[in-house]
């Protein structure tokens, strides 16, 4: 972000001490290297087993549910047959080509290719969603708080159209854009924006009353301290609410498929109810999930790269 | 106190105030008046310490002066000219942290040059001598969240030095600080006083700070705050804060505060009760 090319050097890191001395500064770089994986991966071990067993004590109530003959098989496939099942389930992830007629099951990209496409075609409306939600927001809610006439005019508008739930939306998605990506993009972005804009004005009206003062008294004008303190101020905060809404942006994006909005994951969910494929939807789930897990993950490392000055929040309750 | 209504324009007082008064939500039903009838003078290089019971308006006569608030009445003189807005040759030192977390030391130090469009090489220069003066040049490349309570407090007495300010609010500086770095930042400060020709205007509630820094004490009564009595503090520095005199001047403090703190306390007690 704002870092200045200028003498940036890395603190904070770990210091690693060499074995010995009179080793090749090259070898001792590779040896420091591999130590400090040595030791992200000794301190991640707790995390990833814990996880492991979370999600194997689950399956494990599912299986057992199966075994003991508490759980139609039928409408409950346990995780072995769902997850045995895939290379005969991937075939179905080829929705694109039920829209041309003419096209069998079987033509096409081949059913691995096919679970890739739905999946990034599913994350890319994810994401153009949040990016195209957060930047509207966070311009329109700094906008509003910097001009009093556009906060007159347009804040009880937002206020009103928060509380609206995005499924409303829906056919306004399908009347404006049609099928395609672009109606699963607007749900998003609605379903974000309105919040994220009240968000935005919440933050500012936050920002520690010393920052300004500082910047005032520095000799800053309106737009300095709006540029220079206020949005590096609410940025963090705001991160974290794109973050949390991540999974909301999900949720949205496969009711906006499953309507017919467009292919994806949600058209696959859908095509699993429609056909009696319990296997199909547990497959899906499974995979919503760890994509799900997976960006909320990749989305915490972002932050910490791009908010480098927030503490990580790893303080947790504990002891009681 | 004699005030003369006159502008003081042909005073070279560093700060002038004449009858300053201040009501904050002044025409509301919570109207309170912070502050009342308020003549004082700070000459330059003079280290004046306002000493009070808390919430007697001490903090909020150093916004007035800094510009950052309107006087409800009265008018503020720096150096002849009439206070108006913020000014960087006032710089305000606050009592918590506000340095800005994203940038690293010296950007902070900076901030105020970079807002004035100076070149990133020159204001590093800057920066590099004003952290040398608060003995903080390790830490220049560091960011604020790897520095101590004390070592912030530095660097934001750095960042006011940074601008050449002719007078240095600070309000209450030092109060999120333990003792013992406390005593340090107090001798810290009378350095950087004493080599930077600065007027300090310091806000505190503890009297042994005011005796160890002041060359004048300026005690406030309780709500409304107005001026009890001014007490000049004549000790040679470095000053030996046992000595009998000094001990002399903590006891009349003491006494000055009593009677405000304890009007202070009936009157929060009354309004609980009413």
């Amino acid at each position: 972000m704002m870092r200045q090319g200028i003498e940036q050097p890395q603190i904070g890191m770990a210091q690693v001490t060499t074995p010995a001395t009179g080793i090749k500064p090259v070898e001792a770089r590779l040896w420091q290297r591999s130590a400090r994986l040595r030791a992200a991966a000794l301190r991640a071990a707790p995390v990833v087993l814990w996880s492991c067993l979370s999600v194997g004590l689950f399956a494990g109530i599912w299986e057992a549910c199966w075994a003991f003959g508490w759980a139609d098989p039928k409408l409950l496939p346990p995780p072995h047959v769902f997850l045995g099942d895939i290379v005969d389930q991937a075939k179905f992830f080829n929705t694109v080509s039920r829209w041309q007629v003419g096209v069998g099951q079987n033509s096409g990209p081949s059913p691995a290719m096919a679970v890739l496409y739905t999946v990034l075609s599913t994350t890319g409306r994810v994401f153009a969603g949040l990016a195209i939600a957060a930047s509207l927001a966070i311009s329109t809610g700094v906008a509003i708080r910097y001009f009093t006439l556009l906060e007159r005019l347009t804040l009880p508008t937002v206020t009103l159209l928060a509380p609206v739930s995005p499924i409303a939306w829906l056919p306004v998605a399908i009347f404006l854009f049609g099928i395609g990506n672009k109606p699963a993009i607007f749900m998003v972005v609605i379903a974000l924006l309105f919040h994220m804009i009240l968000a935005t004005i919440t933050q500012i009206d936050g920002v520690n009353r010393n920052f300004i003062n500082v910047a005032r008294t520095m000799g800053a004008t309106k737009r300095q301290i709006y540029a220079r303190v206020i949005i590096p101020a609410i940025l963090p905060q705001l991160f974290v609410f794109l973050r949390f809404n991540l999974f909301g942006a999900w949720m949205v994006v496969l009711v906006a498929e499953a309507t017919g909005v467009g292919y994806g994951l949600g058209q696959v969910i859908m095509l699993g109810r429609n056909t009696f494929n319990p296997s199909l939807v547990f497959f899906t789930i499974v995979l919503i999930g760890v994509l799900g897990f997976t960006f909320d993950w990749l989305m915490r490392l972002m932050q910490r790269k791009l908010l480098y000055w927030v503490p990580p929040g790893t303080e947790t309750l504990r002891g009681l | 106190m004699a005030s003369d209504r006159v502008p003081p324009s042909s005073s070279k007082s560093a700060i002038a105030c004449r009858d300053l008064g201040k009501v904050w939500g002044a025409g509301t039903a919570r109207a309170h008046e912070a502050l009342r009838a308020i003549d004082l003078d700070v000459q330059a290089n003079e280290f004046v310490v306002l000493l009070g019971p808390s919430g007697c308006g001490k903090s909020t006569l150093l916004y007035l002066i800094s510009g950052l608030e309107e006087a409800s009445s009265g008018q503020i003189w720096s150096f002849g000219e009439p206070v108006e807005s913020p000014s960087p040759e006032r710089s305000l030192i606050f009592q918590e942290t506000s340095l800005f977390p994203w940038l690293s030391v010296w950007q902070n130090v900076s901030f105020g040059l970079s807002i004035r469009g100076m070149p990133v090489a020159e204001r590093r220069k800057i920066a590099r001598q004003a952290l040398r003066r608060v003995g903080l040049n390790e830490a220049i490349d560091k960011r604020p969240d790897e520095l101590s309570g004390g070592m912030r407090q530095r660097v934001a007495v750095a960042r006011a030095l940074a601008m050449r300010p002719r007078v240095l609010l600070m309000d209450e500086p030092f109060a999120a600080l333990d003792v013992q770095t406390r005593a340090k930042m107090q001798d810290f400060l009378i350095d950087v006083w004493r080599d930077s020709s600065a007027s300090v205007l310091f806000v505190t509630h503890h009297i042994d700070e005011a005796v160890a820094l002041a060359d004048r004490v300026v005690v406030f009564t309780a709500r409304p705050g107005r001026i009890k009595s001014i007490i000049p503090i004549a000790l040679p520095r470095p000053r030996n804060l046992f000595a009998a005199e000094a001990e002399g001047l903590r006891r009349t403090l003491t006494e000055l505060l009593q009677d405000e703190v304890e009007r202070a306390f009936a009157e929060q007690e009354a309004l609980a009760a009413g």
